[in-house]
């Protein structure tokens, strides 16, 4: 029906809460190219996860779908592999035990001597060659997110979803990761959906950065093609006026158009206002 | 002004005592031992001023000579045990020389039961008791760990059970396995099944919360991860689930052996089942001069393996689990 890899269509998604059911998302539409990398920015809590979760088949949406190569997504699986925010490896697996159980769930006919070859391969990838058999514990959070993201590339997934995968991570550290995930990408051709807060980050990585409106009903704003040679250079594009174009767009979307300057208790107020009048409205209904 | 100089000397010098390890040494060492030695002056000092219609209360002393005492007779009895086999065969090979066509018999050795002897009895009861209650209590808490339906629908029944002494159900187990377990040649003996199911009773409670517990609490980012690699249910359990709840299900199998330990010794001396409570009852029975010495050996016996019991668990834990870091207490 499309020539589109990943299609959302009017997704939405309702939670139920104590007050009647809350519209995390509303009408979101994306349609993502093979082989793209996609920024998802937006401010704390507009549903960038969610939105995230929903590809992963983690969440079930409540209205529209996503259709990966003209087939639903209605569960989990290892052909949309999710690094998430906190590395989330097995802590009494070694990086290799960890990768491994990643290697043997994704049905392909390995054999034995080939699964090895493939986490070895995968850690190779990621610069953890040299720490493969420490457990999660003895490496730092760089080391485990790095592992992380080689656990989610044994899989062979059709879509890479990375929810801020540097989030919890040092500068010094998040610049060599993404270094890292811009060399794979460059070199397997993955399709990316990445959550992130960082504009620095969105620019340096994106093909298009997919910007989103605050909640309740979040849903896209706007979407900004990251039109910039690759590879790319964090330190000569530091002084591209284009970049720093780019940068401009999406702080501009973020602090003026989604300008979110409230205290935490008087969102708080909003959402309990949102709510009560939408469960207003659907008594009166 | 000599003085005033021999004071910092004084202190360079204590300076070169490698502190850390002394205090260690007190710490781990000489502190329990200044502990024990309080309480067992305290004890003594008691024990002169406590007259009971069989004597003074027994201080350290006079524990301690009763605890050689029943070693003492354990042997006597083992040696008789010996002489009284040996005699038999001897009879045996006498009878078969003059009769070859005779069939030897063995008769066992009907002496009462040692000291030693009860306390393998109990040692045995409660871990047999406790295995068999964890290998119930484990999957069940499992099942109500993962699904809230199930806990939703037993939750009652823990509740209501968990309060209950066992010991309240001790006649009606007594009464069922004396109806149900009816064999020509039993494996085992009824009391023992007594004990055991009793012990079994109270082991499974906390086995099966802790474990229930554990498992609901599991990180919710390594459900996920499950559910993105598609692990099935059996894997799902083998590699996320009981690595996860290790330390919850030991924290419950430590209380249930703590508990099914204290429960043994009250169910053996309620129902005269062989065991430490048993020994216990009789030698209250017995009164005479030596009975409560007797007594307090078996109590001190009963903490000194209740402790040892724990600990065993403790290292079977670091054993089993995967975090070596964690503090185990």
């Amino acid at each position: 029906m499309s020539s589109h890899h990943l299609e959302l269509t009017q997704v939405g998604i309702d939670f139920p809460t104590a007050r009647g059911p809350f519209t995390a998302l509303k009408d979101v539409n994306l349609k993502i190219n093979k082989g793209e990398f996609i920024s998802l920015i937006g401010h704390s809590g507009c549903g960038k996860s969610t939105v995230l979760n929903i590809v992963a088949g983690l969440y079930q949406s409540t209205t529209g779908g996503v259709i990966l190569d003209n087939e639903e997504v209605n569960e989990p699986g290892p052909e949309r592999a999710v690094v998430f925010q906190n590395h989330s490896l097995l802590p009494w697996l070694s990086a290799y035990k960890n990768v491994e159980l990643a290697v043997k769930q994704t049905p392909n006919g390995r054999s034995k001597q080939e699964i090895k070859e493939w986490v070895e391969h995968n850690l190779e990838l990621v610069h953890m060659s040299h720490a493969i058999d420490k457990l999660p514990a003895e490496i730092s959070g760089g080391m485990k997110q790095r592992v992380g993201i080689a656990r989610a590339l044994a899989m062979e997934p059709k879509v890479l979803l990375m929810d801020e995968p540097f989030g919890a991570l040092d500068a010094l550290t998040r610049a060599h990761l993404q270094d890292s995930v811009m060399e794979i990408h460059a070199q397997l051709g993955n399709t990316v959906i990445m959550i992130t807060h960082d504009v620095d980050e969105a620019v340096l990585l994106s093909d298009r950065i997919v910007m989103m409106t605050n909640g309740p009903a979040a849903t896209i704003g706007e979407i900004l093609p990251i039109e910039l040679s690759r590879p790319r250079n964090r330190i000569q594009l530091a002084d591209n006026p284009q970049y720093n174009h780019y940068r401009h767009e999406v702080l501009k979307f973020l602090y003026e158009k989604q300008r979110k300057v409230e205290s935490v208790v008087s969102t708080k107020k909003d959402k309990d206002a949102a709510l009560s009048l939408t469960s207003k409205g659907s008594n009166a209904a | 002004m000599s003085k005033q100089q021999a004071i910092p000397m004084i202190f360079s010098q204590v300076k070169q005592v490698n502190w850390p390890t002394l205090n260690q040494f007190l710490s781990a060492t000489a502190l329990p031992i200044v502990g024990i030695v309080i309480f067992l002056g305290l004890w003594s000092l008691m024990a002169k001023n406590i007259d009971t219609s069989l004597g003074n209360f027994p201080g350290p002393a006079a524990v301690w000579q009763q605890t050689k005492v029943l070693v003492d007779e354990h042997n006597a009895q083992m040696e008789k045990a010996e002489k009284f086999y040996l005699r038999q065969e001897e009879r045996n090979a006498a009878r078969l020389a003059k009769d070859p066509s005779y069939q030897p018999k063995i008769r066992a050795f009907t002496g009462a039961p040692t000291f030693l002897q009860q306390i393998w009895t109990s040692l045995y009861t409660v871990m047999v008791g406790f295995i068999v209650a964890s290998f119930l209590a484990i999957p069940l808490g499992i099942v109500c760990g993962l699904s809230k339906n199930s806990y939703t629908a037993i939750n009652p029944l823990i509740q209501l059970f968990k309060p209950v002494s066992p010991l309240a159900w001790l006649p009606l187990v007594t009464m069922v396995v004396s109806a149900v377990y009816v064999s020509d040649d039993p494996m085992f003996s009824k009391s023992f099944i007594t004990s055991a199911v009793t012990v079994s009773l109270c082991c499974l409670w906390p086995t099966l919360i802790n474990t229930a517990v554990g498992v609901s609490s599991i990180d919710q980012d390594l459900l996920n991860v499950s559910k993105v690699l598609r692990l099935n249910a059996l894997s799902h359990v083998i590699k996320i689930v009981l690595p996860s709840s290790i330390p919850a299900i030991f924290t419950g199998l430590r209380l249930s052996l703590g508990i099914g330990w204290m429960v043994l010794i009250a169910a053996e001396m309620l129902a005269q089942n062989p065991g430490l409570g048993k020994f216990v009852w009789d030698e209250f029975q017995n009164g005479s001069s030596e009975s409560l010495a007797r007594i307090m050996v078996a109590v001190l016996t009963i903490g000194v393996i209740g402790f040892a019991l724990d600990r065993l668990m403790l290292m079977l834990q670091r054993k089993v689990s995967w975090d070596k870091s964690a503090v185990l207490r």
